[in-house]
Formats: structure tokens, sequence, C-alpha cells
């Protein structure tokens, strides 16, 4: 998939100055403004392969390795393990020095988007699960939030509570798989088994509530799915009990370790100014120090009624990601406490909107009611019309910002769903963070960033 | 963060209009001290308040310069550019290409819709690079599965499919299916 020739030739000439495929600072728009005004223009210019390929003829090493006379081309992915998924990288190095790095995506790219719009409003929960795989609730959440703006629906306050718990929940679990994972590329093997030993207790969990493991599509339209099975707030309470001790048990395996000190401070350093102009959210951005969480500020959900603090560092580089989420996971399980404390004062409330006519009835009232069976058959075959509109929903997901947008021209099928998803913009930000660094920062780095190539490619 | 600039007086603050507002002049009066409008007053063509989001229209041509003053008015983070596909809607009064700017503001913390409509033949928008890098992906995923240009944009080219692919898979003039 690399993109070395441009599409369209018959409009490439009508439209397109001369200088559109090079990469320089001194590339103009129409109004002749260039990026030369911003600071560190060349810094947050994302190259592509091509001019990877291209630059490497002309660039001459600065000593660092006595054999060659120019740069190098390293090829990375899409089938290295560390890099999380099937990406690209296509790496100039000097030595072992990163000169330039562009990442090539598309890999995995399953026409999400395209797909949704073929389908009726609720058939397209269970694609969202499939976006960013490691957590499918917050997709579920965002979707089911964009929809609910279209529709006006208000969402019953036992099933907002129910959401934040399992969104919490799920946080922890992304968590955990991107501590095991980053760990394992720095080399640490033991964190892996012990952070997926936890994660098996979570998706037992999930397993239990929504009858899948990862896909569990059990945050709709208008509510969740089902009643949560007997016992399971208990269970959860006691995961939840013992849950600190575990993250100080990884802790104690990397807090002190000098290998993992070593290989983590000081690499991947990026600015809250670059950051936020190359569209960094979540985790990475507040470890740069901008503190800015969609849970606190802009609550969806009912965040609001949850005492909660957000971790914020000015550490800038991949050992402040690295402390940032482990507070998180804290602070989520003490956000999955109260929401429990607030679930257990709530039982008899309903777990859906009051909606006949838009959400699938009980499955008793189906069974014993006309009108329900009526409601059902009707939704099932043609899905519900939803009032023309466009809608934006914004979540906090454990990797960024993830924001649906979901359009409607009044009838049954969404016009347009489109996902912002946080690590699509934050890999834009490996660049910066790589650049200058040894090819086994990058490493590193990845594993900072937390990707998920579902979540990228769509 | 730079900008912690405190929320506005209520009368600005969207959340004081619960209803939809359609049309330029409605939201120019209704939001008169916001920030977006007050600084996009010159260049919009249309504007909603709608399901309390605030979408504001600006021509093509003006996107750039649109762009710069939400952003020296505060909205400092460039969320996401997507578009959307009115086919066969392809009139001067409605062209057939919308192209959504999603851009957030730290402090206030809110956002805005900017929208620019773009008709079919040869679609064709100033890239917003020079004002945020973030817009490269974005943009270049745009050109991909739409086929709208981004003039200015330092590297154009298909980011999700392969450079061969035939056709712009997220226009509505493209089957489901794909062609086979």
């Amino acid at each position: 998939m690399s993109h070395n020739r441009v599409l369209e030739p018959a409009t490439q000439e009508d439209h397109r100055p001369s200088s559109f495929l090079h990469s320089d600072a001194t590339v103009k728009d129409s109004t002749g403004a260039t990026l030369a005004g911003i600071r560190h223009a060349e810094d947050i210019l994302i190259p592509g392969v091509e001019d990877i390929v291209r630059d490497v003829a002309s660039h001459h090493p600065h000593g660092s390795d006595p054999v060659v006379s120019q740069t190098m081309v390293l090829n990375m992915g899409p089938q290295h393990p560390s890099t999380h998924g099937v990406l690209r990288l296509v790496l100039e190095v000097d030595g072992e020095t990163v000169v330039s790095l562009a990442p090539d995506i598309g890999y995995l790219h399953t026409g999400i988007e395209k797909t949704c719009e073929a389908k009726f409003f609720n058939q397209v929960t269970p694609l969202t699960d499939r976006i960013d795989y490691l957590c499918p609730m917050t997709n579920n959440t965002a979707y089911a939030l964009a929809v609910e703006k279209l529709l006006g629906l208000e969402v019953p306050e036992r099933a907002q509570v129910l959401r934040v718990l399992l969104n919490e929940l799920t946080r922890i679990q992304s968590h955990l798989v991107w501590l095991g994972t980053h760990a394992m590329d720095i080399g640490a093997l033991t964190v892996f088994l012990y952070c997926f030993r936890e994660r098996e207790d979570l998706l037992r969990i999930f397993e239990a509530i929504s009858g899948q493991r990862m896909m569990g599509s059990y945050i709709r339209i208008g509510g969740v799915a089902l009643e949560p099975p007997a016992g399971i707030y208990a269970r959860i309470r006691s995961f939840l009990n013992d849950f600190p001790e575990h993250i100080a048990e990884y802790e104690g395996l990397l807090n002190a370790n000098p290998i993992w000190m070593g290989r983590l401070k000081g690499v991947g350093h990026i600015s809250a100014e670059d950051a936020i102009a190359l569209g960094v959210t979540g985790p990475s951005l507040r470890a740069s120090g901008v503190d800015f969480d969609l849970r606190r500020d802009m609550p969806y959900s009912g965040y609001e009624r949850f005492k909660f603090n957000v971790p914020v560092s000015n550490g800038c580089d991949v050992w402040a990601r690295y402390l940032l989420r482990m507070q998180e996971m804290r602070e989520s399980t003490s956000i999955c406490q109260q929401a429990l404390d607030l679930l257990a004062t709530m039982n008899h409330q309903p777990l859906h909107a009051d909606a006949p006519k838009t959400l699938l009835p009980d499955r008793e009232k189906m069974k014993t009611q006309m009108e329900s069976l009526i409601h059902h058959f009707k939704i099932v075959t043609e899905g519900f019309q939803v009032p023309a509109g466009e809608a934006t929903s914004s979540v906090e997901a454990p990797h960024g910002m993830m924001n649906y947008y979901v359009v409607s021209d009044g009838t049954s099928k969404p016009y347009r769903v489109h996902m912002r998803n946080a690590d699509f913009a934050n890999l834009q930000a490996l660049e910066t963070m790589c650049k200058g660094r040894l090819i086994a920062d990058v490493v590193a780095v990845i594993g900072s960033i937390d990707i998920v190539l579902g979540a990228i490619d769509r | 963060m730079a900008d912690n600039s405190t929320p506005s007086p209520s009368s600005t603050s969207p959340a004081a209009n619960p209803a939809a507002i359609f049309g330029k002049q409605a939201v120019c009066e209704a939001f008169a001290g916001h920030p977006a409008v007050q600084c996009l007053d010159r260049l919009l063509t249309d504007a909603k308040w709608d399901r309390q989001e605030l979408t504001l229209s600006v021509a093509p041509q003006s996107i750039l310069e649109a762009g710069q003053a939400v952003k020296e008015a505060g909205y400092n983070f460039l969320e996401d550019v997507t578009a959307v596909d009115w086919y066969p809607t392809d009139t001067p009064a409605a062209p057939r290409f919308q192209v959504n700017y999603s851009i957030l503001s730290h402090g206030r913390k809110e956002r805005i819709r900017l929208v620019a409509r773009i008709m079919g033949d040869g679609p064709r928008i100033d890239s917003i690079t020079s004002l945020w890098p973030s817009a490269n992906f974005y943009e270049r995923e745009v050109f991909d599965l739409f086929g709208i240009h981004f003039a200015g944009h330092p590297h154009l080219t298909r980011i999700m499919l392969p450079d061969n692919w035939n056709g712009h898979p997220l226009r509505k003039d493209y089957p489901v299916e794909g062609y086979r």
C-alpha cells in the first residue's frame, strides 16, 4: 500500500499547484499561506512514505555510521509484533537514529462507515464494537449517545450509571492490555501475564453481563440490552476491592526497574503545543500538561455526578504517560465503586428509555402483549425512523477522544456514520515523538500512545 | 494549558438556548456575544443551532479565513475533518459535498461545527493543514474516501485504500458491495 502514484491525473493538472507533492515548508494553498509561520513547521509536517524514500538519497549521516555515505530506509511492519497490529512504519535511519518516519495505514480498512449506511440504526451497534476492539462498550456508548441525540431520547438514570460502570471497567481492561503489551515490548514479560490475569476476570464479568467476552454490543440505543445477572455487582465489587493491590503489584515490578526507567524516561517527548497542533487527545495529551478530560469538562452519560481526579503530568515523555495511565486505573476503580453504590439505590428503575416505537420491547411483554409484538415485528423488519439532522457525540475513550458523527435523512438507516478515533490522530504525532531518537525508542513510543489498528483503519 | 478563560456569561452560552434555531440571521441574534459567531459574522452563509450543537456554514473559498478566525477566537483544537455526500443533490444552492470541521475550544469547553458545501464536479477546497497540522490525516482520509481535493495539502495521497483503487467508496454513487 505504498502511495507513490497520484490518482485522477485528469483533475490533477487543472487543480493542483506544481509544488503539490513536496512536503517542504513552502507549500502554499490558494491564499499563499505557508507553514513557515508555525513554530517547528518542519517537525509537525507529517511525511508520507515516498517522502522518506526520496529524501534518503539527499541526506547524509551525521557521522554516527562510518560505513555508509547516506541514510537508510528501514521497513517496520505490518507484521512486526511491537506495532500492535498491522501498522507499517517506514523509517529513515542514520545508523540507529531515526531521521524521519512515516506510518502507512489501511491494512485493516474494512469500510465500516460505508457498511453502516446500509444497516438499520440498531444494526450498527454490533459494528461499532469492532472499531476499537479494546473498548467495545465505549464505542457502543458513543454511538448510542449520538443517535439518542437525534431521537431526543431521555435515557433513564440507572442505564446511565450502568453505562458509566461498564465504560470504566472497559477503561481498566484497555489499560491492562496497554500495560501488558507495552511492558512486553520493552522486555518485561511478567507484567504481561499479570495484566492478562486481571483482564480475564474483567472479560468474564463482561461475558456474564452481555453474553460475550469482547464484542458485547451491550449498550444499545436508548439504554442497555438486558438486566445484568444476579450477583454480578458483588462480583465486580470483589474485583474492584482487589484491583488497587494489583496495580501496586505492577508498579512494584516496574517503577524501580532500571531497564524500564532507562527505556521510558525522557523518550518520546512532545510539548503541549505540538500535541494540540497534531490532534493528540487522551492520556497522551494529559501527560503533556493539558488538563482536559471530557468526562469532567464536557460530561456525558451522567459523569457529572461522580467524583474523580483527572491525572495530569508535565513530563511529556513515555514515562509520564505510563504513570498517568496507572493513576487513571485507580481513578476508574473509584468511579466504578461510586457507580455500584448508586446502582444499589436504584434497583427497580428501568434500563431503557420509554419509546415503544423505537426500542425493542421487553421480551416478556413481547410474548404476552399484542401491541408489543407488533412493535417488535415492525422494528426488527423495518427499523425505526430517526428525525433528519446531524449529531456528534463525544466520549473519553481509554485511548482519547472518541466522537461519533451521525447524519440521518429521516429514514431508518443512517445517512452517514463517522467515527473520530483518538488513535488515528495520535498516530500523526509519532514522528514528532520519535525524531532524533533510536529505533528501539520507536517501539517504546508506539506502546505509549496505545493505538489499536481497528480504530485507525476502520 | 495556555487558554484558561472562564466560561462566558449564560447569554452567550449555547446551553441557555435549548430550542433549535435555524438561519444565519436568527443564530446571529441568539448568539450575539458568542465568540465564534462574532468572529465569523462577515463570512457566514448559513448557521443553525440544533440538538445543542452549533453549526456554522461558510463559503468554501473562505474556509482558511474562517479557520483562522475561529482559531483566534479560542477554538484551538481541530478534532476532525469529515464529509457527507448529498448525491444526487448538486445545485449551487445545495452543493453535493458537505465538508465538516469539528473544532473544540479547550478553554470554553465546547465545540463548533464549521461547514463548507462544495459542488460535485471536481470537488476542491483549501487545505487547513497550515492552521492545524493535524488536518493532514483527516484530509487525506476525505480525499481517499470522497475524492475531494485539498489544495495546499503537503501530501495528498490515498491513506486507507491502495493507490490503484477505483473510485471513492463513501460517495453515495459507489455501491455498498463495491464494483465487481
